[in-house]
């Protein structure tokens, strides 16, 4: 039997539907280096997600069958598997949707303790802590496990901790038992295109997002001008995402992504309760409305009242010009 | 056909939200409480299912504190059949994993062929009970549907997955959690609020679930520390007269920014 690494930590990569490592494996493996040794688990085992997981800096790669037709249960039978093998001091995973449902069901499985959706981890005397930001970013709470490996789920975007990359991995194939637990039945991924170059919403440095104010669908490409300008990833309050301007994907608050860039730009965006809960945490944020009285301005760094449709354009015009 | 749907008391995020600083746990008393907007469409799901094919029951399950009535009988009103109240001092701070240990043994008592969830929660936002619940139970579960169709045997919808849509089916029993992409709960009327007074509530308490809450039993999750961020002041604010825009520019040069 191998040997593994002093204080091995078990991290769970997230895989494409195209069998790619996810692009939350960087910093949870980063995460990971923090409290111990990373050791990955690539289901599906594609020899580009196992490099992914040793530049990454997983020093011991495992991986296991997957099956992508049998939702969940597969994926967390080989957690199974590569817990009962590798006994870490925790087991990260990230705070995706699919993640979420093999974190849940594994710790119930294993009887261990879980904590969702850290946004850092640490080492204490007693373990390993686990650090949120709740109700929106207005207060921090650490969790800890009474005793046990600790199961916790990270943050898409939150983690900046990067690990060495690891030249030579080991890599072992594992065996793995179907538990034969009910699953749902899962057809293929319909892929959303990513059409452009511009950053990823979660984790991005820079975020410009628009609201109901900009009026229109056609009209919201000032949002786009405006990110593109500043290199910026795009976000959306929900009034516009109802309204049909932009994709779900793009909603920032307390129902969609929560972000906490360097800088946030919120156009035409009133700045309910449940949208502040999704940013307030950025760095600098500025907002242009033209209602004075928008509960944004409460929170902006740089506040415009003002047409955002003479605005806009004229700041992406001077940032253009500044680029020459 | 049985449902069960969670329902799930939370803060009204309208309001200002306060966790107790030497608890950890939520300060109720500090705004209002309200139904968890997206429970009630979970519950709106299994109602225009049960309209269309007639013989479904309809039962909401809730574990909150005992003075949370008011937010079961909502759900009574909304047009449950009956609900499941399970209020126990002892469950005050339960983490995930008793939480969902006592919402699987009040689900078991029960068998129901569909359980419907929310697939987050405004409040602990976790997501994670729907899958922890199928384990216990050893039901299959489909998270996050964004269409959702249930038939006498089956449920099948489009999940809203990681990298896009996906199309999936489950055979009962099984759990499933529905995203806000689907419809708004009806609102109740007059008749369902008179009508819930009368509807049966079943009150349950650990023992009745052979739950226990004995940090012993297994281990839990537990917070160690609370701290509240301080809030953000407002800074500069203009009004455009012209050259605003130059001015955000300016700012975000000084600041760095660009």
């Amino acid at each position: 039997m191998m040997s593994y690494p002093e204080n091995p930590i078990l991290v769970l990569v997230d895989v494409t539907p195209a069998g790619e490592a996810a692009s939350s494996t960087a910093a949870l493996i980063g995460a990971a280096s923090l409290i111990g040794a990373p050791v990955a688990l690539v289901p599906g085992g594609a020899q580009s997600a196992v490099d992914a997981a040793a530049a990454a800096g997983a020093s011991v790669v495992l991986t296991a069958p997957a099956d992508a037709a049998s939702l969940t249960v597969p994926l967390v039978d080989a957690l199974q598997a590569a817990y009962r093998r590798v006994r870490p001091d925790a087991v990260l995973v990230s705070n995706s949707i699919a993640g979420r449902d093999v974190a849940g069901r594994f710790a119930v499985r294993e009887r261990l303790a879980i904590s969702v959706d850290a946004v850092g981890v640490s080492r204490d005397d007693e373990g390993v802590v686990a650090h949120h930001s709740v109700y929106g970013g207005a207060y921090l709470v650490d969790s800890a496990p009474t005793y046990g490996a600790a199961v916790i789920t990270v943050r898409q975007g939150a983690v900046d901790a990067r690990a060495d990359a690891v030249a030579s991995p080991v890599v072992e194939e594992l065996e793995v038992e179907a538990s034969g637990a009910a699953a749902a039945q899962a057809g293929p991924v319909e892929v959303i295109e990513v059409a452009s170059s511009r950053p990823e919403l979660r984790g991005a440095a820079k975020v410009v997002s628009g609201g109901r104010g900009l009026g229109s669908k056609e009209q919201f490409v000032l949002v786009e001008h405006l990110a593109d300008a500043l290199g910026a990833a795009i976000g959306a309050s929900r009034a516009a995402v109802d309204a049909g301007y932009i994709p779900y994907a793009h909603q920032v608050g307390q129902t969609g992504v929560s972000v906490s860039p360097q800088l946030y730009v919120a156009v035409g965006i009133s700045g309910a309760i449940q949208h502040r809960a999704g940013m307030q945490t950025a760095k600098t944020i500025v907002a242009i409305n033209k209602d004075a009285e928008a509960p944004i301005f409460d929170i902006a760094d740089f506040g415009i009242v003002g047409d955002l449709f003479t605005i806009v354009p004229q700041v992406v015009e001077a940032l253009e010009a500044r680029k020459k | 056909m049985k449902i069960f749907v969670l329902v799930k008391e939370v803060p009204d995020t309208y309001g200002d939200r306060k966790l107790n600083l030497e608890t950890g746990l939520a300060d109720r008393a500090a705004g209002d409480v309200v139904l968890d907007e997206i429970t009630e469409r979970a519950l709106e799901v299994a109602l225009s299912y049960a309209d269309k094919a007639g013989d479904a029951e309809v039962v909401a399950v809730s574990m909150s504190p005992s003075g949370s009535t008011a937010s079961v009988r909502r759900a009574l009103a909304i047009g449950a059949a009956s609900a499941v109240h399970i209020a126990d001092e002892q469950l005050a701070g339960a983490d995930l994993g008793l939480t969902a240990e006592v919402l699987a043994a009040a689900i078991r008592r029960a068998e129901p062929d569909l359980v419907i969830t929310g697939n987050l929660s405004t409040d602990g936002s976790a997501g994670m009970i729907p899958a922890m619940l199928a384990e216990h139970l050893g039901y299959a579960q489909a998270t996050a549907l964004s269409a959702v169709e249930i038939t006498a045997d089956g449920a099948s919808g489009t999940r809203a997955a990681d990298d896009g849509a996906q199309p999936v089916t489950v055979p009962f029993p099984a759990v499933i959690s529905i995203t806000e992409a689907l419809p708004d709960a009806r609102f109740p009327n007059f008749k369902g609020i008179m009508a819930a007074k009368k509807k049966p509530l079943e009150v349950l308490l650990l023992d009745d679930l052979g739950v226990s809450a004995d940090p012993a039993a297994a281990p839990r999750t537990i917070m160690t520390t609370v701290a509240e961020k301080p809030p953000r002041a407002a800074g500069v604010k203009i009004t455009d007269e012209g050259d605003a825009g130059a001015q955000l520019v300016e700012f975000l040069v000084q600041n760095r920014l660009v």
